[in-house]
């Protein structure tokens, strides 16, 4: 049996201290007093005495609260049970549902052996053209949606909830507006989506630490349920409150910060989560997409900066649209090759003639003679926008490259497309 | 006796340890805890305090559990069958691990890197008696396409005397195959196994010498604009998703030397997967055998805990000097150091030192310089050369060149590759920036021609930057065809199709021929009606030369293809 204290020595930020020499690191512990508890973690020893990082926050905390120390980390259960279901960030239904009585399992485990990973080959499908063409989704990748605040990230993430072609959705919020938790619990309910989905939800007005175990949680059922042969697509939303409150916990720990505030171990941390994304070689697999705000539209800020570097790929949302633009990811490559041969390079010569396409915009917005191949680049941009990119535009992939060959030939001669002589012989549409 | 120490504190992957007995700086020690014994690495004494660095999750420690001291650095093992392994920073070999663990990475299990049961077929190469010295060839096995040297460990100091040496035949490597006596009579049994300690660099050669022959990669702007020689030193900083790791992946697959190692530090774990997934199934055209067997991977990737980040790259290099050792070319690619330089920042903090620039350890700089100086071209004491050629990516924040770990490295490399998200969101791969890029390495092609290319790219670029202001109307006829001439040279050559089997590869020899061609056309003057008709000339150029780069080398498309670009170029040459 495991002691109890009954005596705070410190209590700062979100983390108290106790004098508790037997306690062990990363260990789980109860804190219960007149009109609460809440659950703990133990995240530093000293010493004989211990640092406690509290779920619920701080908030009326005595003194004399009694400390159980529980002798495990924190666990969530996995079983089918879940779906359908809502939860909090502590774990708690969020939904009024019942309390899922399970032995449960540990949350951030360790990480998975790369001797047992496979090279994804299975494009996810979402029948957006400017994901299935020009940024596919594939099976295990991690990809973080940058946005600004503002954009309609939610709704994106929603129909992805909804039209891609995977087992299991685990969908995890942090700092979610209510309104916006609200609107995704009704719209994949009204879809009839809410029986392959886990969503572990906090919102904006929930404890701060409870905002850091969301992923945790989210991407250890997941992980298990992958494990069972399930192919799972993990919707994050949104990844830029997991990193300040990793912030707000890490200034309150006095750790040393190194850019704009953020602790030291920002990568290591966000790393921690999104590699979680895996394609077992005798399993099933774990698909993550996370929507990471940039404040002030900044990539360079640490927190997109950091995710860049870490993910896959990334799909900016921008004006409404996804944008064609955005790392050649590697993923993307392998996938391409096996669905059509014209797809890849296609999507390099449209994003290539696009980027042309932004230019020749520059140079009419500074009042400069358009020449004919300007002329051709504006009516081939305009179109592109319009048959494309708008999100409203919902195509399977063979359709959405025929379009594409549709969009060329109404703008330009083969020759200046630069495409292969024996695609465009095959693929460029007779003149009507 | 065991030195034993007790946890006094826990703060992430750092513990402090009280201790009793003498311990030494940098050696290793275990924590205990459930039965289990994790690795750490002293970093710092503080008088009866040690603090130590954790290899592995540090859940379950409490203060009072004990720390076993071992005494020995973090040592690399040496010999017969690393090449083809999979290993992870601590050189755990990965396959193995997921033999007996499963899809995980268990903490505290720790697997022999070298096959203890495996015989090699080990051929003598001196007779009793004969004086040798640490690094010297004592005899040989065949491992894939080399002779691996079995060599006096690199430890041993002054001359020694082969008091025995065994027959030819099969042993293991923990086989006695000679005894050695040194000048104080003390006797050395070797085996074909040695450990060295990862950090220090093995320096068993005659000489260092300066590396002036080119390592072709057959990536046409590296060889051509930003060579690296063998035995050099390059960086590819980047933002992300500018192509770093396909870049690097592309040199491990086609660069022209004997071994590859590949250190994924702190990156992802699906490139590590391609690679160690697709190089079995790859033929190296060199030898015709699997790549795999030419390749080493050492691999922590960015959830694996973070101390251990720093002992991958240091392992690394390690494996990269053995194989140096014996005569040959060694690639060492690091990717990336940046995830090294935010581990080292990691510990510092929690050792609370006082920071320096970007809370960066202020040991930084003099850190990455002595990594990257243990590449080189070296001399052997049998007169052989071997080298090790270090290619090293950076992640820098924001994608800023001026952050501490590029400056750092910038300083003591000498080829800069340096990627540009320009070049990239507008698909131009790879995407290294042909104005900024530096090499003080000769590259394939001639200087007058490269110097050439260089100042067309440049005028290019001007001209470019001027018609943003004054428009394409305000700019003379001259001016644009230079501009049109730039980004020919920048499509039809220095961009490269990685995908296409041929586009993706182009030997010395192709690059050397095609780039004169380009050249000479370039340099011939040209008559253009107007604008618009220039602009045609140079598109309908550049898709025959891309057609011409997918043909095979000395098959009848390629000439046909040389013909073919020759021909639209001629038709504007003023006469």
């Amino acid at each position: 049996m495991h002691k109890t204290y009954t005596r705070l020595e410190r209590v700062t930020g979100s983390v108290v201290a106790v004098n508790a020499g037997d306690a062990t690191n990363r260990e789980l512990a109860q804190l219960t007093w007149e009109g609460g508890s809440s659950l703990a973690q133990v995240v530093r020893l000293e010493g004989g005495r211990a640092y406690l990082q509290v779920f619920a926050g701080v908030r009326g905390l005595p003194t004399n609260a009694r400390v159980r120390f529980l002798g495990r980390p924190m666990r969530v259960p996995s079983s089918d049970a879940l779906l359908g279901r809502i939860f909090d960030g502590a774990g708690r239904p969020r939904d009024n549902g019942p309390v899922i009585d399970e032995e449960g399992i540990d949350i951030a485990g360790p990480s998975v052996n790369p001797a047992k990973r496979i090279i994804p080959r299975t494009m996810v499908r979402t029948g957006i053209p400017m994901i299935d063409v020009f940024n596919s989704l594939v099976e295990s990748q991690k990809l973080p949606i940058f946005s600004v605040p503002g954009e309609p990230y939610l709704e994106l993430l929603a129909r992805l909830a909804l039209q891609a072609e995977v087992d299991r959705i685990i969908l995890g919020g942090m700092g979610l507006k209510h309104d916006d938790y609200l609107y995704f619990r009704d719209t994949l309910d009204a879809a009839g989506a809410l029986s392959r989905t886990v969503a572990f939800i906090h919102t904006a007005a929930d404890p701060t630490v409870e905002c850091l175990l969301v992923p945790d949680l989210a991407l250890a059922v997941a992980e298990r349920f992958a494990l069972r042969g399930h192919r799972v697509l993990v919707l994050l939303s949104d990844m830029t409150n997991f990193a300040d409150a990793l912030k707000e916990v890490a200034i309150t720990m006095e750790q040393i910060p190194s850019n704009r505030g953020y602790p030291g171990d920002l990568y290591s941390q966000l790393a921690a989560r999104y590699e979680k994304a895996v394609d077992f070689d005798d399993a099933g697999s774990i698909t993550i997409l996370a929507v990471t705000t940039m404040p002030g539209d900044d990539v360079t800020h640490p927190v997109p900066d950091n995710t860049g570097y870490i993910t896959e790929g990334q799909f900016y949302l921008r004006g409404g649209r996804i944008e064609p633009f955005g790392s050649l990811s590697r993923l993307k490559q392998l996938v391409n090759a096996s669905t059509r041969d014209d797809h890849r390079p296609l999507m390099n010569t449209m994003i290539q003639l696009y980027a042309a396409y932004r230019e020749t915009l520059e140079k009419r917005a500074m009042g400069f003679r358009m020449s004919d191949w300007d002329e051709q680049l504006v009516r081939y941009g305009e179109g592109f926008e319009a048959r494309l990119m708008d999100l409203e535009v919902d195509l399977p992939l063979e359709r959405a490259l025929d379009e594409c060959w549709r969009l060329l030939a109404d703008s330009f001669e083969p020759a200046q497309t630069g495409l292969p002589t024996a695609l465009i012989e095959r693929h460029w549409p007779a003149a009507a | 006796m065991a030195n034993l120490g007790r946890i006094v504190s826990v703060s992430g992957a750092l513990i402090t340890a009280a201790f009793d007995e003498p311990v030494v700086q940098n050696e290793v020690g275990y924590a205990m805890v459930d039965g289990l014994r994790l690795k750490a690495e002293l970093i710092r004494v503080r008088g009866d305090y040690a603090d130590l660095q954790v290899f592995e999750d540090t859940a379950g420690l409490y203060v009072g559990s004990q720390v076993e001291f071992t005494g020995e650095m973090l040592i690399a093992e040496l010999g017969p069958g690393l090449l083809g392994q999979v290993v992870d920073g601590l050189q755990n070999p990965l396959f193995d691990l997921a033999a007996v663990s499963g899809y995980f990475l268990e903490r505290g299990r720790y697997l022999e890197p070298l096959d203890r049961e495996r015989s090699w077929s080990f051929t003598p190469r001196v007779e009793v008696g004969a004086s040798v010295r640490a690094g010297d060839a004592l005899g040989s096995v065949p491992e894939g396409e080399f002779e691996h040297r079995i060599m006096v460990p690199f430890a041993a100091s002054g001359w020694l005397t082969v008091k025995s040496i065994v027959q030819a035949g099969d042993y293991t490597v923990e086989h006695v195959v000679a005894t050695l006596e040194d000048e104080r009579g003390r006797v050395l049994e070797v085996t074909m196994l040695q450990r060295w300690p990862v950090k220090l660099p093995i320096r068993a050669y005659r000489e260092r010498l300066r590396p002036q022959e080119p390592l072709v990669t057959k990536i046409r702007i590296i060889d051509t604009l930003c060579p690296v020689s063998r035995g050099g030193t390059a960086c590819i900083p980047g933002p992300f998703g500018a192509g770093k790791t396909v870049l690097q992946q592309l040199m491990s697959r086609h660069a022209d030397v004997d071994v590859v190692i590949v250190a994924a530090c702190g990156e992802r774990a699906g490139e590590v997967v391609e690679t160690l997934r697709e190089f079995p199934e790859l033929v190296d055209p060199r030898t015709g055998r699997s790549l795999m067997e030419r390749t080493v991977i050492v691999c922590n990737t960015s959830s694996m805990p973070v101390a251990a980040r720093e002992a991958s790259v240091y392992t690394a290099v390690t494996i990269a000097e053995y194989y140096r050792q014996m005569g040959l070319d060694v690639l060492l690619l690091a990717d990336s150091t940046s995830r090294w330089a935010q581990a080292l920042r990691e510990v510092s903090g929690r050792l609370e030192e006082i920071p320096g620039e970007e809370a960066f350890p202020a040991y930084l700089e003099s850190v990455i310089a002595a990594f990257y100086e243990r590449g080189g071209l070296t001399q052997l004491r049998d007169g052989s050369q071997g080298s090790v050629t270090i290619v090293g990516t950076v992640s820098p924040a924001g994608g800023n060149f001026e952050e501490p770990v590029t400056q750092s490295t910038l300083k003591v490399v000498g080829a800069f590759m340096g990627l540009s998200r320009e070049r990239s969101d507008a698909r131009r791969y790879p995407a290294i920036d042909p104005l900024d890029s530096w090499s003080h390495y000769p590259g394939v092609v001639p200087a007058a021609e490269v110097a050439f290319a260089r100042t067309l790219l440049r005028t290019g670029n001007e001209v470019a930057q001027m018609m943003k202001v004054v428009g394409e109307e305000g700019t003379v006829i001259d001016d644009f065809v230079r501009y049109l001439q730039a980004e020919y040279l920048d499509a039809a050559y220095l961009q490269q199709d990685a995908f296409d089997a041929v586009d993706g590869a182009t030997g010395a020899e192709r690059q050397a021929l095609v780039f004169s061609e380009l050249v000479r056309l370039l340099r011939a003057p040209q008559r253009h009606a107007d604008k618009d008709a220039a602009r045609r000339h140079y598109q309908r150029l550049t898709q025959a030369t891309k057609e011409w780069n997918r043909a095979p080398w000395g098959t009848p498309e390629f000439e046909a293809g040389r013909d073919r670009v020759r021909e639209l170029a001629e038709v504007n040459v003023h006469a």
